[in-house]
Protein backbone atom coordinates (compact mmCIF):
# COMPACT_ATOMS: atom_id res chain seq x y z
CA UNK A 1 0.00 0.00 0.00
CA UNK A 2 1.45 3.31 -1.07
CA UNK A 3 1.96 5.83 1.68
CA UNK A 4 -0.38 8.78 1.02
CA UNK A 5 0.34 12.14 2.65
CA UNK A 6 -1.37 15.50 2.46
CA UNK A 7 0.71 18.39 1.14
CA UNK A 8 -1.46 20.96 2.86
CA UNK A 9 -1.13 19.19 6.22
CA UNK A 10 2.62 19.37 5.84
CA UNK A 11 2.34 23.03 4.85
CA UNK A 12 0.32 23.79 7.97
CA UNK A 13 2.78 22.00 10.24
CA UNK A 14 5.82 23.55 8.58
CA UNK A 15 4.33 27.03 8.80
CA UNK A 16 3.87 26.56 12.54
CA UNK A 17 7.52 25.44 12.86
CA UNK A 18 8.64 28.51 10.93
CA UNK A 19 6.45 30.68 13.14
CA UNK A 20 8.16 29.29 16.21
CA UNK A 21 11.66 29.94 14.93
CA UNK A 22 11.00 33.36 13.35
CA UNK A 23 8.65 35.88 14.88
CA UNK A 24 8.50 37.82 11.61
CA UNK A 25 6.62 34.99 9.87
CA UNK A 26 2.94 35.94 9.56
CA UNK A 27 0.06 34.33 7.68
CA UNK A 28 -3.00 35.55 5.82
CA UNK A 29 -5.97 33.68 4.43
CA UNK A 30 -9.26 34.39 2.70
CA UNK A 31 -11.82 32.47 4.72
CA UNK A 32 -10.31 29.13 3.75
CA UNK A 33 -7.87 28.66 6.61
CA UNK A 34 -9.35 25.28 7.51
CA UNK A 35 -8.84 24.06 3.97
CA UNK A 36 -5.39 25.55 3.37
CA UNK A 37 -4.29 24.58 6.92
CA UNK A 38 -3.16 28.08 7.87
CA UNK A 39 -5.66 27.49 10.70
CA UNK A 40 -2.85 25.59 12.46
CA UNK A 41 -0.73 28.75 12.43
CA UNK A 42 -3.74 30.87 13.45
CA UNK A 43 -4.31 28.69 16.48
CA UNK A 44 -0.75 29.02 17.76
CA UNK A 45 -0.11 32.63 16.67
CA UNK A 46 -3.48 34.43 16.66
CA UNK A 47 -1.82 37.87 16.65
CA UNK A 48 0.24 37.01 13.59
CA UNK A 49 -2.62 35.58 11.55
CA UNK A 50 -4.90 37.79 9.49
CA UNK A 51 -8.10 36.42 8.09
CA UNK A 52 -8.95 38.83 5.29
CA UNK A 53 -12.42 37.50 4.58
CA UNK A 54 -13.38 36.65 1.03
CA UNK A 55 -11.14 39.34 -0.48
CA UNK A 56 -8.16 37.96 -2.36
CA UNK A 57 -7.05 41.25 -3.93
CA UNK A 58 -6.91 42.93 -0.54
CA UNK A 59 -5.08 39.93 0.92
CA UNK A 60 -2.28 40.20 -1.65
CA UNK A 61 -1.98 43.96 -1.13
CA UNK A 62 -1.98 43.63 2.65
CA UNK A 63 0.67 40.92 2.41
CA UNK A 64 2.80 43.27 0.29
CA UNK A 65 2.43 45.98 2.94
CA UNK A 66 3.37 43.57 5.72
CA UNK A 67 6.46 42.61 3.73
CA UNK A 68 7.35 46.29 3.29
CA UNK A 69 7.05 46.53 7.08
CA UNK A 70 9.67 43.77 7.52
CA UNK A 71 7.41 40.73 7.90
CA UNK A 72 7.53 37.44 5.99
CA UNK A 73 3.90 36.92 4.98
CA UNK A 74 2.51 33.60 3.80
CA UNK A 75 -0.74 34.25 1.92
CA UNK A 76 -2.96 31.27 1.24
CA UNK A 77 -6.21 30.43 -0.47
CA UNK A 78 -7.29 28.13 -3.31
CA UNK A 79 -5.03 28.28 -6.37
CA UNK A 80 -7.76 29.53 -8.69
CA UNK A 81 -8.57 32.56 -6.53
CA UNK A 82 -5.01 33.32 -5.45
CA UNK A 83 -3.66 33.49 -8.98
CA UNK A 84 -6.76 34.36 -10.97
CA UNK A 85 -8.72 36.85 -8.89
CA UNK A 86 -5.62 38.61 -7.59
CA UNK A 87 -3.23 38.26 -10.54
CA UNK A 88 -2.75 41.97 -11.02
CA UNK A 89 -2.24 42.60 -7.30
CA UNK A 90 0.44 39.90 -7.32
CA UNK A 91 2.03 41.48 -10.37
CA UNK A 92 1.87 45.12 -9.25
CA UNK A 93 2.04 45.07 -5.45
CA UNK A 94 4.19 41.96 -4.92
CA UNK A 95 6.38 40.91 -7.84
CA UNK A 96 7.16 44.30 -9.40
CA UNK A 97 8.58 45.79 -6.17
CA UNK A 98 10.09 42.37 -5.27
CA UNK A 99 8.03 42.14 -2.08
CA UNK A 100 8.96 39.26 0.20
CA UNK A 101 5.58 37.55 -0.01
CA UNK A 102 5.03 33.79 -0.17
CA UNK A 103 1.85 32.67 -1.87
CA UNK A 104 1.05 29.09 -0.94
CA UNK A 105 -2.07 27.97 -2.75
CA UNK A 106 -3.94 24.76 -2.10
CA UNK A 107 -6.49 23.03 -4.33
CA UNK A 108 -4.48 23.39 -7.53
CA UNK A 109 -5.42 21.32 -10.56
CA UNK A 110 -8.41 19.09 -11.30
CA UNK A 111 -8.15 16.80 -8.28
CA UNK A 112 -10.31 19.42 -6.55
CA UNK A 113 -12.87 17.25 -8.29
CA UNK A 114 -16.47 17.59 -7.26
CA UNK A 115 -16.45 21.40 -6.89
CA UNK A 116 -16.29 21.54 -10.68
CA UNK A 117 -14.41 23.67 -13.21
CA UNK A 118 -15.14 26.91 -11.29
CA UNK A 119 -12.72 25.67 -8.63
CA UNK A 120 -10.29 23.67 -10.77
CA UNK A 121 -7.12 25.70 -11.35
CA UNK A 122 -5.53 24.69 -14.61
CA UNK A 123 -3.98 28.06 -15.36
CA UNK A 124 -2.20 29.05 -12.13
CA UNK A 125 1.31 27.91 -13.08
CA UNK A 126 1.02 29.75 -16.37
CA UNK A 127 -0.27 32.90 -14.68
CA UNK A 128 2.53 32.93 -12.11
CA UNK A 129 5.28 31.83 -14.46
CA UNK A 130 4.71 34.79 -16.77
CA UNK A 131 5.36 37.32 -13.99
CA UNK A 132 8.98 38.55 -13.92
CA UNK A 133 10.71 37.85 -10.61
CA UNK A 134 8.28 35.17 -9.44
CA UNK A 135 9.60 31.79 -8.30
CA UNK A 136 7.17 28.96 -9.07
CA UNK A 137 7.32 25.65 -7.21
CA UNK A 138 5.10 22.59 -7.64
CA UNK A 139 6.26 19.95 -5.13
CA UNK A 140 5.99 16.24 -5.94
CA UNK A 141 4.88 15.16 -2.48
CA UNK A 142 4.34 16.27 1.08
CA UNK A 143 7.99 15.98 2.09
CA UNK A 144 9.13 18.09 -0.82
CA UNK A 145 6.31 20.56 -0.12
CA UNK A 146 7.49 20.99 3.47
CA UNK A 147 11.04 21.73 2.41
CA UNK A 148 9.91 24.08 -0.36
CA UNK A 149 7.97 26.04 2.27
CA UNK A 150 11.06 26.18 4.49
CA UNK A 151 13.14 27.32 1.52
CA UNK A 152 10.59 30.01 0.64
CA UNK A 153 10.81 31.45 4.14
CA UNK A 154 14.58 31.74 3.87
CA UNK A 155 14.53 33.21 0.36
CA UNK A 156 14.02 36.95 -0.02
CA UNK A 157 11.52 37.65 -2.79
CA UNK A 158 8.13 36.51 -4.07
CA UNK A 159 7.42 32.79 -4.30
CA UNK A 160 4.41 30.81 -5.50
CA UNK A 161 3.99 27.27 -4.18
CA UNK A 162 1.20 25.15 -5.57
CA UNK A 163 -0.38 22.46 -3.40
CA UNK A 164 -3.41 20.28 -3.93
CA UNK A 165 -6.45 19.20 -1.99
CA UNK A 166 -5.90 15.47 -2.15
CA UNK A 167 -3.27 13.38 -0.47
CA UNK A 168 -0.48 12.31 -2.80
CA UNK A 169 1.47 9.07 -2.82
CA UNK A 170 4.90 9.88 -1.42
CA UNK A 171 7.81 9.96 -3.83
CA UNK A 172 10.43 10.56 -1.16
CA UNK A 173 10.75 8.34 1.89
CA UNK A 174 11.21 10.88 4.61
CA UNK A 175 12.99 14.11 4.09
CA UNK A 176 13.50 15.75 0.77
CA UNK A 177 15.69 18.78 0.27
CA UNK A 178 14.26 21.29 -2.16
CA UNK A 179 16.78 23.30 -4.17
CA UNK A 180 15.53 26.12 -6.33
CA UNK A 181 16.44 25.81 -9.99
CA UNK A 182 17.41 22.17 -9.46
CA UNK A 183 15.46 19.08 -10.41
CA UNK A 184 15.70 15.58 -9.01
CA UNK A 185 16.51 12.66 -11.28
CA UNK A 186 14.43 9.77 -9.96
CA UNK A 187 15.18 7.31 -12.74
CA UNK A 188 17.71 7.31 -15.53
CA UNK A 189 16.38 6.24 -18.93
CA UNK A 190 17.70 5.64 -22.42
CA UNK A 191 14.73 6.05 -24.76
CA UNK A 192 12.90 9.07 -23.39
CA UNK A 193 12.52 11.16 -20.24
CA UNK A 194 9.45 12.18 -18.27
CA UNK A 195 9.76 15.69 -16.86
CA UNK A 196 7.02 15.95 -14.27
CA UNK A 197 5.78 18.03 -11.37
CA UNK A 198 3.27 17.62 -8.58
CA UNK A 199 1.37 14.34 -8.37
CA UNK A 200 2.33 13.52 -11.95
CA UNK A 201 5.82 12.75 -10.72
CA UNK A 202 4.45 9.67 -9.00
CA UNK A 203 2.28 8.85 -12.03
CA UNK A 204 5.36 9.11 -14.26
CA UNK A 205 7.20 6.62 -12.04
CA UNK A 206 4.28 4.20 -12.49
CA UNK A 207 4.29 4.80 -16.26
CA UNK A 208 8.01 4.09 -16.32
CA UNK A 209 7.33 0.61 -14.86
CA UNK A 210 4.67 -0.10 -17.51
CA UNK A 211 7.05 0.96 -20.27
CA UNK A 212 9.88 -1.12 -18.81
CA UNK A 213 7.65 -4.21 -19.20
CA UNK A 214 7.54 -3.41 -22.92
CA UNK A 215 11.29 -2.93 -23.10
CA UNK A 216 11.16 0.87 -23.20
CA UNK A 217 13.60 2.66 -20.94
CA UNK A 218 12.18 5.91 -19.58
CA UNK A 219 13.85 8.39 -17.27
CA UNK A 220 11.88 10.38 -14.69
CA UNK A 221 12.73 13.88 -13.49
CA UNK A 222 10.92 15.69 -10.67
CA UNK A 223 10.87 19.31 -11.86
CA UNK A 224 9.41 20.93 -8.76
CA UNK A 225 11.23 24.16 -9.55
CA UNK A 226 9.30 25.32 -12.59
CA UNK A 227 10.68 28.81 -12.44
CA UNK A 228 13.61 29.03 -12.45
CA UNK A 229 13.60 25.84 -14.51
CA UNK A 230 16.49 23.39 -14.26
CA UNK A 231 17.36 23.96 -17.90
CA UNK A 232 20.53 21.90 -17.72
CA UNK A 233 18.60 18.81 -16.61
CA UNK A 234 16.09 19.32 -19.44
CA UNK A 235 18.86 19.71 -22.01
CA UNK A 236 20.74 16.70 -20.65
CA UNK A 237 17.55 14.66 -21.00
CA UNK A 238 17.08 15.95 -24.55
CA UNK A 239 20.64 15.05 -25.48
CA UNK A 240 20.78 11.71 -23.70
CA UNK A 241 17.31 10.31 -24.51
CA UNK A 242 16.21 12.33 -27.54
CA UNK A 243 12.55 12.63 -26.50
CA UNK A 244 10.66 14.20 -23.62
CA UNK A 245 7.19 13.82 -22.15
CA UNK A 246 6.13 16.53 -19.74
CA UNK A 247 3.49 15.67 -17.16
CA UNK A 248 1.53 18.07 -14.99
CA UNK A 249 -1.88 18.58 -13.46
CA UNK A 250 -2.20 21.87 -15.33
CA UNK A 251 -3.29 23.08 -18.74
CA UNK A 252 -1.06 21.99 -21.58
CA UNK A 253 -0.80 25.74 -22.27
CA UNK A 254 1.67 27.79 -20.29
CA UNK A 255 2.79 25.41 -17.57
CA UNK A 256 5.68 22.98 -17.17
CA UNK A 257 5.14 21.59 -20.66
CA UNK A 258 5.51 25.01 -22.19
CA UNK A 259 8.56 25.81 -20.08
CA UNK A 260 10.28 22.61 -21.18
CA UNK A 261 9.25 23.02 -24.83
CA UNK A 262 10.55 26.60 -24.86
CA UNK A 263 13.93 25.48 -23.56
CA UNK A 264 14.23 22.41 -25.79
CA UNK A 265 13.12 24.16 -28.98
CA UNK A 266 15.64 26.95 -28.51
CA UNK A 267 18.63 24.93 -27.38
CA UNK A 268 18.34 21.31 -28.46
CA UNK A 269 15.18 20.49 -30.43
CA UNK A 270 13.80 16.99 -29.84
CA UNK A 271 10.16 15.79 -29.69
CA UNK A 272 8.31 17.08 -26.61
CA UNK A 273 4.84 15.67 -25.84
CA UNK A 274 2.87 17.57 -23.23
CA UNK A 275 0.62 15.58 -20.93
CA UNK A 276 -1.71 17.86 -19.00
CA UNK A 277 -5.24 19.16 -18.72
CA UNK A 278 -6.68 19.64 -22.22
CA UNK A 279 -7.57 23.20 -23.25
CA UNK A 280 -11.14 22.95 -22.03
CA UNK A 281 -13.30 22.96 -18.89
CA UNK A 282 -13.82 19.43 -17.68
CA UNK A 283 -16.60 18.60 -15.25
CA UNK A 284 -17.44 17.85 -11.68
CA UNK A 285 -16.47 14.36 -10.68
CA UNK A 286 -14.13 12.37 -8.53
CA UNK A 287 -10.43 13.16 -8.82
CA UNK A 288 -9.94 9.71 -10.34
CA UNK A 289 -12.60 10.31 -13.00
CA UNK A 290 -11.10 13.67 -13.91
CA UNK A 291 -7.52 12.42 -14.06
CA UNK A 292 -8.75 9.57 -16.28
CA UNK A 293 -10.59 12.09 -18.52
CA UNK A 294 -7.39 14.12 -18.89
CA UNK A 295 -5.39 10.90 -19.50
CA UNK A 296 -3.18 11.82 -16.54
CA UNK A 297 -2.78 8.16 -15.60
CA UNK A 298 0.17 5.75 -15.90
CA UNK A 299 -1.39 4.39 -19.09
CA UNK A 300 -2.02 7.91 -20.42
CA UNK A 301 1.60 8.87 -19.84
CA UNK A 302 2.84 5.60 -21.36
CA UNK A 303 0.78 6.39 -24.48
CA UNK A 304 2.40 9.84 -24.62
CA UNK A 305 5.79 8.16 -24.33
CA UNK A 306 5.02 5.96 -27.35
CA UNK A 307 3.96 9.01 -29.35
CA UNK A 308 7.21 10.73 -28.42
CA UNK A 309 9.19 7.67 -29.48
CA UNK A 310 7.37 7.52 -32.83
CA UNK A 311 8.25 11.17 -33.47
CA UNK A 312 11.83 10.54 -32.45
CA UNK A 313 12.11 7.70 -35.00
CA UNK A 314 10.65 9.87 -37.77
CA UNK A 315 13.29 12.49 -37.17
CA UNK B 1 15.37 69.74 6.14
CA UNK B 2 13.45 72.26 8.17
CA UNK B 3 9.93 71.55 9.42
CA UNK B 4 7.45 74.36 9.95
CA UNK B 5 3.88 75.02 11.03
CA UNK B 6 3.98 78.52 9.60
CA UNK B 7 1.29 78.77 6.93
CA UNK B 8 3.05 81.36 4.79
CA UNK B 9 6.24 79.29 4.80
CA UNK B 10 4.26 76.21 3.79
CA UNK B 11 2.52 78.22 1.05
CA UNK B 12 5.91 79.27 -0.31
CA UNK B 13 7.09 75.63 -0.34
CA UNK B 14 3.86 74.68 -2.13
CA UNK B 15 4.52 77.32 -4.77
CA UNK B 16 7.99 75.92 -5.39
CA UNK B 17 6.62 72.36 -5.52
CA UNK B 18 4.06 73.42 -8.13
CA UNK B 19 6.80 74.98 -10.24
CA UNK B 20 8.84 71.78 -10.17
CA UNK B 21 5.79 69.60 -10.90
CA UNK B 22 5.07 71.61 -14.04
CA UNK B 23 8.70 71.74 -15.15
CA UNK B 24 9.27 68.02 -14.73
CA UNK B 25 6.08 67.04 -16.56
CA UNK B 26 6.93 69.47 -19.37
CA UNK B 27 10.43 67.98 -19.70
CA UNK B 28 9.02 64.46 -19.62
CA UNK B 29 6.49 65.52 -22.26
CA UNK B 30 3.96 63.30 -20.51
CA UNK B 31 2.52 62.84 -17.04
CA UNK B 32 -0.34 63.98 -14.83
CA UNK B 33 -0.37 67.65 -13.83
CA UNK B 34 -4.03 67.99 -12.74
CA UNK B 35 -4.03 65.46 -9.93
CA UNK B 36 -0.51 66.38 -8.88
CA UNK B 37 -1.44 70.05 -8.42
CA UNK B 38 -4.62 69.20 -6.49
CA UNK B 39 -2.60 67.28 -3.90
CA UNK B 40 0.25 69.76 -3.31
CA UNK B 41 -0.99 71.18 0.01
CA UNK B 42 -1.72 67.71 1.41
CA UNK B 43 1.80 66.46 0.65
CA UNK B 44 3.52 69.68 1.70
CA UNK B 45 1.67 69.62 5.01
CA UNK B 46 2.67 65.99 5.58
CA UNK B 47 6.32 66.16 4.58
CA UNK B 48 7.19 69.67 5.83
CA UNK B 49 5.05 69.81 8.94
CA UNK B 50 3.32 66.68 10.15
CA UNK B 51 5.23 63.52 9.39
CA UNK B 52 8.02 62.05 11.47
CA UNK B 53 10.40 61.24 8.64
CA UNK B 54 13.90 62.06 7.50
CA UNK B 55 16.06 61.21 4.50
CA UNK B 56 18.59 59.89 7.00
CA UNK B 57 16.14 57.38 8.49
CA UNK B 58 16.97 53.83 7.51
CA UNK B 59 14.37 51.38 6.25
CA UNK B 60 14.18 49.81 9.70
CA UNK B 61 13.81 52.99 11.75
CA UNK B 62 10.49 53.97 13.28
CA UNK B 63 9.01 56.61 11.06
CA UNK B 64 5.68 57.74 9.66
CA UNK B 65 5.03 56.39 6.20
CA UNK B 66 3.22 57.77 3.19
CA UNK B 67 1.57 55.72 0.46
CA UNK B 68 0.56 57.47 -2.76
CA UNK B 69 -2.25 55.16 -3.77
CA UNK B 70 -3.11 57.50 -6.65
CA UNK B 71 0.28 56.73 -8.14
CA UNK B 72 -0.17 59.00 -11.16
CA UNK B 73 0.44 61.86 -8.73
CA UNK B 74 4.11 60.80 -8.76
CA UNK B 75 5.38 64.25 -9.83
CA UNK B 76 4.16 65.93 -6.64
CA UNK B 77 5.61 63.13 -4.51
CA UNK B 78 8.96 63.29 -6.30
CA UNK B 79 9.09 67.09 -6.03
CA UNK B 80 8.41 66.92 -2.31
CA UNK B 81 10.95 64.14 -1.73
CA UNK B 82 13.63 66.06 -3.64
CA UNK B 83 12.93 69.19 -1.63
CA UNK B 84 13.21 67.14 1.58
CA UNK B 85 16.64 65.96 0.44
CA UNK B 86 15.90 62.32 -0.44
CA UNK B 87 17.65 62.84 -3.77
CA UNK B 88 19.08 65.79 -5.74
CA UNK B 89 16.62 68.14 -7.41
CA UNK B 90 18.32 67.60 -10.79
CA UNK B 91 16.93 64.07 -10.85
CA UNK B 92 13.46 65.56 -11.22
CA UNK B 93 14.30 66.48 -14.79
CA UNK B 94 14.80 62.78 -15.62
CA UNK B 95 11.17 61.89 -14.83
CA UNK B 96 9.88 59.10 -17.11
CA UNK B 97 13.16 58.86 -19.01
CA UNK B 98 14.71 55.49 -19.84
CA UNK B 99 16.56 54.12 -16.79
CA UNK B 100 15.65 57.12 -14.63
CA UNK B 101 15.28 56.51 -10.91
CA UNK B 102 11.95 58.35 -11.24
CA UNK B 103 9.54 55.99 -12.97
CA UNK B 104 6.25 57.23 -14.41
CA UNK B 105 4.56 55.92 -11.28
CA UNK B 106 6.15 55.40 -7.85
CA UNK B 107 8.54 52.46 -7.68
CA UNK B 108 9.94 51.93 -4.20
CA UNK B 109 13.08 49.96 -5.14
CA UNK B 110 14.49 52.77 -7.30
CA UNK B 111 13.43 55.99 -5.62
CA UNK B 112 14.69 56.99 -2.15
CA UNK B 113 11.79 57.93 0.11
CA UNK B 114 9.13 56.05 -1.83
CA UNK B 115 7.82 53.47 0.65
CA UNK B 116 5.35 51.62 -1.56
CA UNK B 117 5.07 50.89 -5.27
CA UNK B 118 1.81 52.07 -6.84
CA UNK B 119 0.37 53.09 -10.17
CA UNK B 120 -2.38 50.57 -10.74
CA UNK B 121 -5.27 52.29 -8.99
CA UNK B 122 -6.93 50.79 -5.94
CA UNK B 123 -3.93 48.93 -4.56
CA UNK B 124 -2.33 51.43 -2.18
CA UNK B 125 -4.77 51.29 0.72
CA UNK B 126 -4.33 47.52 1.14
CA UNK B 127 -0.56 47.98 1.26
CA UNK B 128 -0.92 50.84 3.72
CA UNK B 129 -3.00 48.50 5.92
CA UNK B 130 -0.19 45.95 5.73
CA UNK B 131 2.30 48.58 6.88
CA UNK B 132 0.01 49.49 9.78
CA UNK B 133 -0.40 45.83 10.78
CA UNK B 134 3.38 45.33 10.62
CA UNK B 135 3.76 48.43 12.80
CA UNK B 136 1.34 46.95 15.34
CA UNK B 137 3.35 43.72 15.49
CA UNK B 138 6.55 45.75 15.89
CA UNK B 139 5.01 47.81 18.69
CA UNK B 140 5.55 50.85 16.50
CA UNK B 141 2.65 53.28 16.59
CA UNK B 142 3.95 55.44 13.75
CA UNK B 143 1.24 56.79 11.47
CA UNK B 144 0.63 55.38 8.02
CA UNK B 145 -0.74 58.01 5.63
CA UNK B 146 -2.40 57.07 2.37
CA UNK B 147 -3.64 59.37 -0.39
CA UNK B 148 -6.32 58.12 -2.74
CA UNK B 149 -7.93 59.78 -5.71
CA UNK B 150 -11.69 60.18 -5.74
CA UNK B 151 -12.07 58.35 -9.03
CA UNK B 152 -9.77 55.69 -7.60
CA UNK B 153 -12.39 54.74 -5.03
CA UNK B 154 -14.41 53.22 -7.87
CA UNK B 155 -12.03 50.24 -7.51
CA UNK B 156 -13.55 47.42 -5.49
CA UNK B 157 -10.27 46.67 -3.73
CA UNK B 158 -10.49 50.06 -1.98
CA UNK B 159 -13.64 48.89 -0.22
CA UNK B 160 -12.10 45.56 0.69
CA UNK B 161 -9.24 47.52 2.25
CA UNK B 162 -11.68 49.93 3.91
CA UNK B 163 -13.28 46.93 5.63
CA UNK B 164 -9.88 45.57 6.66
CA UNK B 165 -8.69 48.82 8.26
CA UNK B 166 -11.91 49.02 10.21
CA UNK B 167 -12.04 45.34 11.16
CA UNK B 168 -8.48 45.42 12.47
CA UNK B 169 -9.08 48.77 14.21
CA UNK B 170 -6.13 50.43 12.52
CA UNK B 171 -6.03 53.63 14.52
CA UNK B 172 -2.64 54.49 13.02
CA UNK B 173 -4.17 54.74 9.54
CA UNK B 174 -4.84 58.25 8.24
CA UNK B 175 -6.13 58.25 4.67
CA UNK B 176 -7.01 61.16 2.41
CA UNK B 177 -9.23 61.40 -0.62
CA UNK B 178 -8.12 64.06 -3.09
CA UNK B 179 -11.68 64.96 -4.01
CA UNK B 180 -11.08 67.08 -7.10
CA UNK B 181 -14.23 65.60 -8.71
CA UNK B 182 -12.55 64.86 -12.02
CA UNK B 183 -11.19 61.73 -13.63
CA UNK B 184 -9.75 61.11 -17.09
CA UNK B 185 -13.05 60.82 -18.92
CA UNK B 186 -14.79 63.71 -17.15
CA UNK B 187 -16.59 64.48 -13.91
CA UNK B 188 -16.60 61.64 -11.40
CA UNK B 189 -20.36 62.12 -10.92
CA UNK B 190 -20.92 61.52 -14.64
CA UNK B 191 -18.54 58.60 -15.06
CA UNK B 192 -19.42 56.59 -11.94
CA UNK B 193 -20.80 58.44 -8.98
CA UNK B 194 -19.14 57.83 -5.61
CA UNK B 195 -21.27 60.03 -3.35
CA UNK B 196 -22.08 60.13 -0.54
CA UNK B 197 -18.38 59.72 0.16
CA UNK B 198 -18.43 60.62 3.84
CA UNK B 199 -21.45 58.46 4.65
CA UNK B 200 -19.97 55.50 2.84
CA UNK B 201 -16.69 55.63 4.77
CA UNK B 202 -18.54 56.21 8.03
CA UNK B 203 -20.67 53.17 7.28
CA UNK B 204 -17.47 51.21 6.75
CA UNK B 205 -16.41 52.14 10.29
CA UNK B 206 -14.06 55.03 9.62
CA UNK B 207 -13.67 58.33 11.45
CA UNK B 208 -14.40 60.87 8.70
CA UNK B 209 -13.64 64.59 8.35
CA UNK B 210 -14.33 66.88 5.40
CA UNK B 211 -12.02 69.82 4.78
CA UNK B 212 -10.70 72.25 2.19
CA UNK B 213 -7.69 70.35 0.87
CA UNK B 214 -5.81 73.55 0.00
CA UNK B 215 -6.09 75.09 3.50
CA UNK B 216 -2.96 74.33 5.54
CA UNK B 217 -4.69 75.16 8.82
CA UNK B 218 -7.58 72.82 8.05
CA UNK B 219 -5.24 70.02 6.92
CA UNK B 220 -3.15 70.38 10.06
CA UNK B 221 -6.02 70.27 12.50
CA UNK B 222 -7.70 67.40 10.65
CA UNK B 223 -4.49 65.36 10.88
CA UNK B 224 -4.25 66.06 14.60
CA UNK B 225 -7.84 64.92 15.13
CA UNK B 226 -7.21 61.84 13.01
CA UNK B 227 -4.10 60.96 15.02
CA UNK B 228 -6.07 61.32 18.25
CA UNK B 229 -8.52 58.67 17.02
CA UNK B 230 -6.90 55.44 18.24
CA UNK B 231 -9.63 52.85 17.68
CA UNK B 232 -10.72 53.62 14.14
CA UNK B 233 -8.96 54.39 10.88
CA UNK B 234 -9.42 57.99 9.78
CA UNK B 235 -10.44 59.40 6.45
CA UNK B 236 -9.92 63.05 5.56
CA UNK B 237 -12.02 63.96 2.55
CA UNK B 238 -10.26 66.90 0.94
CA UNK B 239 -12.22 69.17 -1.37
CA UNK B 240 -9.64 70.12 -3.95
CA UNK B 241 -9.34 71.73 -7.34
CA UNK B 242 -7.81 69.70 -10.13
CA UNK B 243 -4.95 71.69 -11.65
CA UNK B 244 -4.94 74.05 -8.64
CA UNK B 245 -2.70 77.08 -9.01
CA UNK B 246 -2.69 77.32 -12.80
CA UNK B 247 -5.79 79.17 -14.00
CA UNK B 248 -6.10 77.47 -17.36
CA UNK B 249 -5.65 73.98 -15.88
CA UNK B 250 -8.15 74.30 -13.04
CA UNK B 251 -11.22 72.05 -13.12
CA UNK B 252 -10.52 70.64 -16.56
CA UNK B 253 -10.34 66.87 -17.08
CA UNK B 254 -8.11 67.55 -20.08
CA UNK B 255 -5.24 68.32 -17.69
CA UNK B 256 -5.48 64.94 -15.98
CA UNK B 257 -2.81 63.47 -18.18
CA UNK B 258 -1.52 66.13 -20.57
CA UNK B 259 1.90 67.73 -20.35
CA UNK B 260 2.14 71.50 -20.80
CA UNK B 261 4.03 72.58 -23.92
CA UNK B 262 6.67 75.33 -23.77
CA UNK B 263 4.17 78.20 -24.09
CA UNK B 264 1.79 76.69 -21.58
CA UNK B 265 4.64 76.09 -19.15
CA UNK B 266 5.76 79.71 -19.47
CA UNK B 267 2.22 80.96 -18.81
CA UNK B 268 1.78 78.61 -15.88
CA UNK B 269 5.11 79.54 -14.29
CA UNK B 270 4.30 83.23 -14.71
CA UNK B 271 1.13 82.67 -12.70
CA UNK B 272 3.31 81.07 -10.03
CA UNK B 273 5.54 84.12 -9.88
CA UNK B 274 8.38 82.93 -12.09
CA UNK B 275 9.56 85.82 -14.21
Amino acid sequence: MTNMLSLRDFYGKTLVELGRSNKDVVALDCDLSGSTRTSMFAKEFPDRFFNMGVAEQDMMGTAAGLAAGGKIPFASTFAIFATGRAWEQIRQSIAYPDANVKIVASHGGITVGQDGPSHQAGEDISLMRSIPGMTVIVPADAHEAADAVRWAASHVGPVYIRLTRDKFPVVYDEKKTFAVGKSTSLKKGKDLTFVACGMLTYVALEAEKMLANDGISAGVIDMASIKPLDEQAVLDAAVETGAIVTAEEHSIIGGLGSAVAETVSEKHPVPVIRAGIPDTYLSSGTPEELMEAAHLTPKGLADCARRALALKKKK
Amino acid sequence: MKKTDNVSELAEIARQIRINVLKMIHLAASGHPGGSLSAVEILVSLYFSKMNHSPSHSKTDKRDKFVLSKGHGAPVLYSVLAKCGYFPEEELWTLRKFNSTLSGHPYAPSTPGVEITTGSLGQGLSQANGLALAGRLNKDDSIVYCLMGDGETQEGQIWEAAMTASHYKLGTMVAFIDNNELQIDGFVRDIMGIEPIAKKWEAFGWHVQEIDGHDFGAISSAIEKAKAEKERPSLIKCRTVKGKGVSFMENLAKWHGTAPNADELKKALAELGVA
